[in-house]
């Protein structure tokens, strides 16, 4: 199996702060790949360097086999890379259907704007949002608006699919529907990078997990290995619903 | 192309075309220069919209496209002896040049420091004109009376200048609806939304908002030259007036920023209030009220911005769900 996202020793800084410590992994296709830690850890901060958002201050990121530090979030996009905000950010005065049409006009597959629709509408029967199509997005719910930001990033058709916290605030039925939808979108031969604090929904979806704790990579393996590392349970002792969380994912 | 059949196309066409029309029509000079003055407005605040409200920029520095073309077009009618469509196509160029070698330095700047910067421009254009010995320096540059005699006479000049302007006008309305409607159009107002979220989507935002400023620059860079040579002459101070790319701001703040309609609802309704202001004789103490335009501008646009920063198309699409259909 080929590697699609190789991160070799990024590092990331603001200003004082350590974000980033030389993280590496690799990310093969077809994957899911679990990324947990506590909160501050450096998780979105990984995202936005893998995606462009933030340069490096150190390492190496290569992508579908190019070297593509430093490279622009747009310059990521049109190669097949696709995000989720944690904060979502939808682009308000636009409709639902609009969002949605951006990703695909110009993202990986820089569709006419005629096919972009038909492919907003297919993405958003597939997220649950079509009814909501000719709505503002403005005016959706955080939840919908969680449900816009993947089919945004979907619509784009990508390669590589971030996920940053998709199920954070979404009750037990939403996550469930929203664990379909990923594996769904995992079966259509998408690669996934996701975060997430739900730890039974990611220890589900996982093939493997890497955690972080104080920008530095401390534990990687399968979700069974990642459950019983004492070191990640350490991680989490500051946080003792999610160590509990994680304990209950030991069988 | 389905975009075509949009109502919100046609009406907004047709008034322009009214517009246009009635002094045609009537062959009345007085409501020439009346309509001239209007339609300038109209197709400014159309332009500025593009990088305005399409793309949630807020430029102070639009006439300078206006008075650089204006006087580069000057230039040559006076100088090389240019016909007019030749000079107004420079002066359409100039201003797209202009505005595509500011873009890539100043669009890197967001909100109020690019707004900060624009009004830096349109200081620094008037005193380089001013200087500038090729163009007149500080007494700019007058026509020869002879210039208009290729037109068949002064007067007949005038409806030539009048003419251009108003397919400049309808171009402008045809030229906005198009980007409005494209996928271009789509990666602007994505910018306008949230700029580091459109990035992330894809869009090239440099290359983006520097063809928008390019875009919204070229007629007014045209529309100097026909209201100079109307004119007879420009100087520095005419040309680079920076209360007039404030009006312009407020027109298509009043009318609705974003939409088709407002700029030009915006522009009639604006100056029809500029021209009740000037005829009236009501004094404030003792300044006669006309003084008070600019006062008045500044009151409005605060008005505008506290209670319906959409504008009024923006407002009734708003609140009117079904006149999207019909207002675009
Ligand atoms: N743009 C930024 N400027 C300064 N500090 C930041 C910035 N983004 C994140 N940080 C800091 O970096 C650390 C990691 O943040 P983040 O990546 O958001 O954590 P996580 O997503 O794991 O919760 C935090 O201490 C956060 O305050
Ligand atoms: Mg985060």
């Amino acid at each position: 199996m080929s590697v699609l996202l190789q991160v070799h020793e990024v590092t990331k800084r603001f200003g004082g702060l350590q974000a980033l410590t030389q993280v590496s992994f690799d990310l093969p296709e077809g994957q899911i790949l679990g990324l947990i830690g506590p909160n501050g850890a450096g998780k979105t901060t990984l995202f936005n360097t893998i995606n462009g958002v933030y340069k490096p201050d150190g390492g190496r990121i290569t992508f579908r086999g190019q070297d593509v530090t430093g490279k622009k979030p747009y310059y990521l996009a049109k190669m097949g890379m696709a995000r989720t905000h944690q904060i979502v950010r939808p682009l308000n005065d636009l409709t639902v259907r609009e969002n949605v049409m951006v990703g695909a006009c110009f993202g990986h597959e820089n569709r006419p704007l005629h096919e972009a629709r038909a492919i907003a509408d297919e993405v958003l029967a597939f997220v649950g949002l079509d009814a909501r199509a000719d709505q503002l997005a403005g005016s959706l719910n955080i939840a919908q608006k969680k449900r816009l930001e993947m089919a945004r990033a979907l619509a784009a058709r990508p390669h590589l699919l971030l996920l940053d916290e998709v199920l954070a605030g979404l009750n037990p039925a939403e996550i469930d529907g929203m664990v379909q939808t990923i594996l769904k979108i995992r079966d259509q031969g998408v690669t996934i990078l996701m975060i997430e604090h739900v730890m039974k929904a990611i220890m589900n979806v996982s093939d493997r997990i890497i955690v972080l704790d104080y920008g530095q990579l401390i534990a990687e393996g399968t979700p069974q290995e990642i459950a019983s590392n004492q070191r990640v349970i350490e991680a989490y002792l500051g946080d003792p619903r999610m160590a509990e969380q994680l304990m209950e994912e030991q069988v | 192309m389905k975009q075509w059949l949009h109502p919100g196309f046609w009406i907004t066409f047709v008034i322009v075309l009214a517009l246009g029309l009635a002094p045609i029509v009537t062959q009345n000079a007085s409501i020439r220069e009346v309509m001239f003055t209007i339609l300038l407005a109209i197709s400014m605040a159309v332009s500025l919209n593009i990088i305005l409200g399409y793309t949630g920029y807020v430029s102070f520095g639009h006439v300078v496209f206006f008075g650089l073309g204006g006087y580069l077009g000057m230039y040559l009618i006076d100088s090389w002896k240019a016909s007019l469509p030749l000079a107004v196509l420079g002066g359409g160029a100039i201003a797209a040049l202009l505005a595509l070698a500011l873009g890539a330095s100043i669009l890197r700047l967001r909100g109020a420091y690019f707004a900060l910067a624009t009004i830096g421009i349109n200081e620094a254009a008037r005193t380089f004109v001013a200087n500038f010995e090729p163009f007149g320096g500080p007494t700019g540059i007058e026509l020869h009376f002879s210039v208009y005699r290729d037109y068949g006479g002064p007067a007949q000049a005038l409806w030539i200048a009048y003419y251009a302007v108003v397919g400049i006008t309808l171009f402008a309305i045809v030229f906005s609806y198009l980007i409005k409607t494209s996928k271009f159009g789509l990666g602007l107002m994505s910018i306008r939304e949230d700029e580091d979220a459109a990035e992330v989507m894809g869009i090239v935002t440099p290359r983006a908002k520097t063809l928008a400023f390019v875009f919204s620059a070229v007629l007014p860079g045209m529309l100097g030259v026909l209201f100079f040579f109307k004119n007879g002459n420009v100087e520095p101070g005419d040309a680079f007036r920076l209360h007039f790319s404030i009006e312009t701001l407020v027109m298509i703040m009043l009318g609705g920023q974003g939409t088709l309609l407002g700029p030009v609802l915006g522009a009639l309704g604006y100056q029809r209030l500029r021209g009740l202001l000037l005829t009236s004789d009501v004094k404030i103490g003792t300044l006669p009220l006309k003084d008070f335009q600019l006062v008045i501008s500044g009151i409005l646009l605060l008005i505008i911005v506290l209670f319906i920063p959409a504008g009024l198309v923006g407002w009734l699409r708003r609140r009117f769900a079904p006149l999207r259909r019909v207002l675009a």
